[in-house]
């Protein structure tokens, strides 16, 4: 019926059978259209045609368990945090500072002097004797072309960022001499204001000699005073008689006191929350705060086995750092009770001062033993560019770590970490002593009127009072 | 007045944890006195500054809840800048130049920034987007209502039945009555002037011939009422129809107004108010015009008691059905009314004057249904997420609920991979170890329960294994009178079971499940035989014998059952120790049960089984950074923005139906803090 060449429009309408006629007679030939795998420049990807039917790939689970599990193993393989190790200072390093608009500088101010770093090339740019005797704190301004240091002459010092050019003499632009110690110094986030403390807190006019404002509260000396970064008018200190204060800095008086079990030795505000902070502590705890309830921290972060000496929280504000006197680094989610990280090197001592820095990949810290240290914040992570498809695989394998992390052989090499003999054997004392004392307070609870020995929580522990 | 506090240093590390000693007690209660000094005034201060931190927590509750958090936080937009931001101190210099701009300049023309002209930007202000979609979903709604109407009324007018039209008239009669009495209550002067038009009816109808028997139809009737007792009644309906028109309506005695007035001052009329609902940018909640025909079609459902005349079957199903038309004909109504004034409300507030296109509004319906959607999330929204005020816990428990416990530490230096391997291969030789003890352990009470069953038996002088096959009844022998109380107390109890199992052979059943269990324990011969291959093979050919006695693989015996010699026990063998190790035991905390945990897993992640932009969705990472950027604090205009954005939040669920990728990731989301301490 069909005449030869007549192609009808059925035909048509099936792509793929392409209808030849030979002498009349009919063969269908299969045909693919080229647009379906031909890639339109050579740089494109090969297309694949790929069939999801789940029949066609079976043991998904497994599969996929396997890979998991050898991702956490990669992960433990390649977790190697430490970076480098900047030396040259002379004494212990006791404090250091972030530049806040360049990565690459890092000042350090020692028991001596103070040095300006460059960290990319790990090299120290400039040497600066700014006191006599140890260098409390430093602060860099907000616009980056100054910083403040003080020290343990009574001096505040402000200088500039600049090398001095060659033959220009290494001056400070600014000097302010106090009454009595500075032990610590925090920058307005905004405005040209900055806060001190030592005998009180005092907040300083950049253009002033003398405070604009002074608190103190039956205290004699702060040992840490910061700015919320968020909520840039209020402060909080640290001092002496274990109490926390709060302060606003337009308000003639202190905020609000909350003392504690044991001193605090520093804290560090959320820089992202604007309520929260962390405090590192001298019995072995961070506690976390929300101004608003200081009644008790809503976490208590323990795994220190000696005082925290400092804390740093991430630039993204989802975890912190803290260094501590039983020469490790360990690192917080900010609200998990427990770290998911420890950093230690043979060498380092008491880690004195940490700092994150600020594009949320480094930590940096000072120690005892005259060196600044600087690690990877995620210890296995690749650094420097990725390629589009690595970064998909890194993401694969931490979607599936994630996935699988219940499953105890990969969260028994996840959670794998070496500590140093002695460490570990202080945690393992700490942890008998501790549950000595749980046992006993339950038995004599036990043995008790009942109700009259009532359960008092971890949080609710290590808070004293609350003073208005 | 200064304290030294060098008496409560404290001298070791735990001596001061306890802090419940004398001293600090003291210590406590003179910083109280200390405080009272300045207190107050550092109350308030303190008041005061909590009170304006607390305006970040929906920000942080955001952030936390945030499926992906890209930092640094306010990043300019990639892509091309506008001209103006590039040539920033561009000039017109030529003349022909200059002109142009002169003309721009004349008409209003946007100079820097050319994607709006200043008409254009004041109709933006005046109305965001979403109020914009809100008014439009509105308008279509009113219009869609109108048309249902219309249709509606049109259909009516069509009906050429008569009954249904006196019905219609009749229940309208009624409803109009109601209302006049309300009337009468709130506004007098209009009831009036309805009592007026009501007095002209009856006038009308006074003078009118009908519902009198003057009429062709009341003549006829009246011939047939002698004999027909249906036509007597009609006409008698018909008389009782012109005595109510034509009565004269009784005006409530003016005490009784006054009563009900008192009673309306004791009870103030917002009480009965719909409760104002939170939400302000939405018009559909605001106001309350749904919520009262809603209770008014609620009475008429049920009401209390409603007159109706007891008529035929069929009629009377008729008046329910007009009835209910009517309703949503009311609430029809009552909505539009809504919209008229809430509509002359907006007029009046906003100066601006705003040019709607009513036509450029295009009709369609999957944008109400989106809107109706988002109504119910945001219900949804508002039960659910009721921040706590006072509960400092809310703010940061959400987010990571999965946070791993302890690190665990150890003397071990992880190196390569074998070292990994180890301490797996650790882990699991631990883990069956205590396995194996706890399995170990059970055994051994399993057994001693069993001995001491047996024992028990065996006092009362009976084989196990009798019992267990035969029925009770053998027990209920004559016992030493020592044990009586014993023996009846067994007795009673024995007696209860058999009641409560009455029906169904329990040791039957027992023993046949144990069988069961053995059989499938027990090894199979497994068949190897393929037909056909060194012979012939076909359709109703059997391989030779031979053959399959060559290709039978009998397997080896399992070891004996553990339960083999314990007839009232079954220990179940299916458990391996060799996979318990990597089988997670015990449910992790944010899931509630096995099935959904298990489901979690078995959904898969990787290329394999998923479409390329599925994998990039789920495994999306939860914090992005940007490489070399410097990360600032989160600023106060984040703040702003943010809390705008929560204000006019729900135009995402307006444009974006939510996918079942979105879904599962929400529900995973609603994982709670775990509390370590």
């Amino acid at each position: 019926q069909h005449p030869v060449g007549e192609v009808t429009r059925k035909h048509m309408a099936v792509r793929n059978i392409l209808p030849c006629y030979i002498f009349g007679g009919r063969i269908k030939v299969l045909s693919r259209n080229p647009d379906d795998y031909v890639r339109e420049t050579k740089l494109d990807i090969q297309r694949v045609p790929r069939n999801y039917d789940p029949s066609l790939h079976p043991f998904e689970v497994p599969r996929e368990y396997t890979r998991a599990l050898n991702a956490t193993k990669l992960e433990r393989v390649f977790a190697k945090p430490f970076l480098a190790s900047l030396d040259g200072h002379r004494d212990g390093v006791n404090c250091m500072a972030k530049h806040p608009k360049s990565l690459s500088t890092m000042l350090s101010g020692s028991c001596d002097g103070e040095v300006v770093w460059n960290l990319t090339k790990r090299e120290c740019v400039r040497t600066l004797q700014a006191h006599e005797g140890f260098v409390r704190g430093m602060v860099v301004r907000f616009c980056g072309t100054s910083f403040f240091t003080v020290g343990d002459d009574k001096t505040i010092k402000q200088w500039k960022m600049e090398t001095p050019s060659y033959g220009e003499e290494e001056e400070p632009l600014n000097t302010i001499l106090g009454k009595s110690v500075f032990t610590s110094i925090d920058h307005h986030q905004k405005e040209g204001v900055f806060v001190t403390c030592g005998q009180q807190v005092d907040i300083w006019d950049e253009q002033r000699s003398s405070p604009i404002r002074s608190f103190s509260w039956g205290v004699d000396s702060f040992s840490c005073v910061r700015f919320n970064p968020v909520e840039t008018e209020l402060l909080a200190s640290c001092a002496s008689d274990r109490s926390i204060v709060l302060y606003d800095m337009r308000e003639a008086t202190p905020l609000k006191k909350v003392i504690m079990n044991m001193r605090s030795n520093t804290l560090c505000w959320n820089p992202m929350e604007a309520y929260n902070f962390t405090c590192s502590n001298e019995d072995y705890n961070l506690y976390t705060y929300d101004m608003r309830y200081l009644d008790k921290p809503f976490t208590v972060h323990m795994d220190h086995v000696s005082a925290v000496l400092d804390v740093d929280y991430s630039p993204t504000g989802k975890e912190f750092v803290s260094a501590s006197f039983d020469k490790t680094i360990r690192i917080f989610p900010k609200d998990s009770g427990h770290s998911r990280e420890v950093y230690h090197t043979k060498r380092m001592q008491h880690v004195i001062s940490i700092k994150w820095s600020s594009d949320n990949k480094y930590i940096l810290s000072a120690s005892d033993e005259m060196n600044i240290r600087l690690w990877k914040a995620n210890a296995a992570e690749k650094l420097g560019l990725l390629a589009p498809r690595e970064k998909a695989a890194v993401n694969y394998s931490q979607k599936l770590k994630e996935k699988f992390q219940h499953h105890p052989q990969i969260r028994r090499i996840s959670r794998h970490r070496h500590l140093p003999k002695s460490i570990y054997g202080q945690s393992k004392e700490l942890r008998v002593m501790k549950e000595a004392r749980r046992r006993k307070e339950r038995n004599v609870r036990k043995h008790s009127k009942p109700g009259s020995m009532p359960v008092v929580t971890e949080k609710e522990k290590h808070v004293v009072t609350v003073v208005n | 007045m200064r304290v030294k506090w060098t008496n409560v240093e404290p001298c070791c590390v735990f001596c001061l944890i306890q802090g419940g000693s004398d001293d600090e007690r003291k210590h406590c209660k003179l910083l109280e006195a200390i405080s009272s000094l300045g207190g107050k005034k550092r109350e308030v201060a303190f008041e005061k500054t909590s009170k304006e931190v607390s305006r970040w927590q929906s920000v942080v509750l955001q952030n936390q809840k945030a499926e992906q958090l890209v930092f640094p936080l306010n990043q300019e937009p990639s892509g091309p800048k506008r001209i103006e931001q590039v040539v920033a101190g561009w000039k017109a210099q030529t003349p022909l130049e200059q002109e142009i701009f002169s003309l721009l300049r004349m008409n209003k023309q946007p100079l820097h920034d050319p994607v709006l002209t200043p008409t254009e930007e004041a109709s933006l202000r005046a109305m965001s987007l979403e109020e914009a979609k809100i008014r439009r979903a509105e308008l279509q709604k009113t219009r869609v209502l109108q048309s249902y109407y219309e249709a509606k009324a049109k259909r009516g007018k069509r009906i050429k039945s008569k009954k249904y039209h006196r019905i219609q008239k009749k229940v309208m009669r009624k409803e109009y009555l109601k209302q006049f009495d309300e009337m009468v209550k709130t506004d007098p002067a209009a009831a009036l002037e309805e009592l007026k038009k009501m007095e002209l009816s009856r006038m009308k109808e006074r003078m009118s011939l009908k519902h009198q028997n003057s009429g062709k139809w009341a003549k006829s009737k009246a011939i047939m009422a002698k004999y027909d007792d249906g036509a007597r009644k009609a006409m008698q309906k018909q008389l009782e129809v012109n005595k109510d028109l034509t009565q004269k309506l009784v005006i409530p005695a003016d005490e009784d107004e006054e009563d009900e007035e008192e009673s309306a001052e004791t009870l103030p009329d917002f009480v009965n108010d719909v409760e104002p609902i939170l939400d302000q940018v939405n018009p559909w909640m605001r106001g309350k015009l749904s919520t009262e025909p809603m209770m008014e079609e609620s009475n008429r459902l049920h009401p209390p008691v409603w007159p109706r005349e007891v008529g035929k079957p069929g009629e009377g199903r008729d008046d329910q059905e007009e009835d209910e038309e009517q309703m949503e004909e009311t609430e029809e109504e009552s909505l539009l009314r809504g919209f008229e004034e809430r509509r002359k409300l907006r007029q009046t507030e906003d100066a601006v004057e705003i040019s709607d296109d009513e036509e450029a509004l295009e009709v369609s319906d999957d944008e109400e249904a989106g809107l109706s959607n988002f109504t119910s999330l945001f219900h949804g929204l508002v039960n659910h997420m009721e921040p706590p005020a006072d509960q400092p816990k809310a703010g940061p428990g959400l987010g990571q609920g999965e946070s791993p416990a302890l690190l665990e530490e150890g003397l071990v230096r992880v190196r390569t991979l074998e070292d990994v391997e180890l301490l797996s291969q650790d882990i699991s030789a631990s883990d069956t170890a205590l396995l194996t003890t706890r399995d170990l352990g059970t055994e051994e009470t399993d057994t001693q329960s069993a001995t001491q069953q047996a024992d028990k038996k065996r006092k009362k002088m009976i084989d196990p294994n009798e019992v267990l096959t035969k029925e009770a009844k053998v027990i209920e022998m004559p016992l030493a009178p020592t044990a009586v109380e014993d023996v009846e107390d067994k007795e009673e109890q024995r007696v209860i079971i058999k009641e409560a199992f009455a029906g169904d052979d329990v040791i039957s059943d027992f023993l046949k499940d144990k069988r069961k269990q053995e059989e499938a324990g027990r090894p199979k011969v497994i068949d190897l035989t393929l037909p056909g291959w060194g012979e012939w093979g076909g359709l109703g050919l059997q391989p030779s014998r031979s053959k399959r006695k060559r290709f039978r693989v009998k397997v080896a015996p399992p070891p004996p059952r553990q339960d083999q010699k314990l007839p009232n026990i079954i220990i179940a063998e299916k458990r391996d120790s060799s996979i318990a190790a990597h089988q997670v035991c015990q449910l992790p905390f944010p899931f509630e049960n096995p099935i959904q945990f298990e489901r979690t897993i078995r959904s898969p992640v990787g290329r394999t089984w998923n479409t390329q932009n599925t994998v990039q969705k789920i495994t999306a990472p939860k914090v992005v950074t940007q490489l070399g950027a410097i990360i600032e604090p989160i600023a106060r205009e984040d703040l702003i923005k943010d809390i705008r954005q929560a204000v006019t939040g729900p135009s995402i669920n307006l444009e974006s139906d939510q996918g079942p990728q979105k879904k599962r990731r929400s529900q995973q989301k609603k994982k709670h803090k775990r509390k370590k301490n």
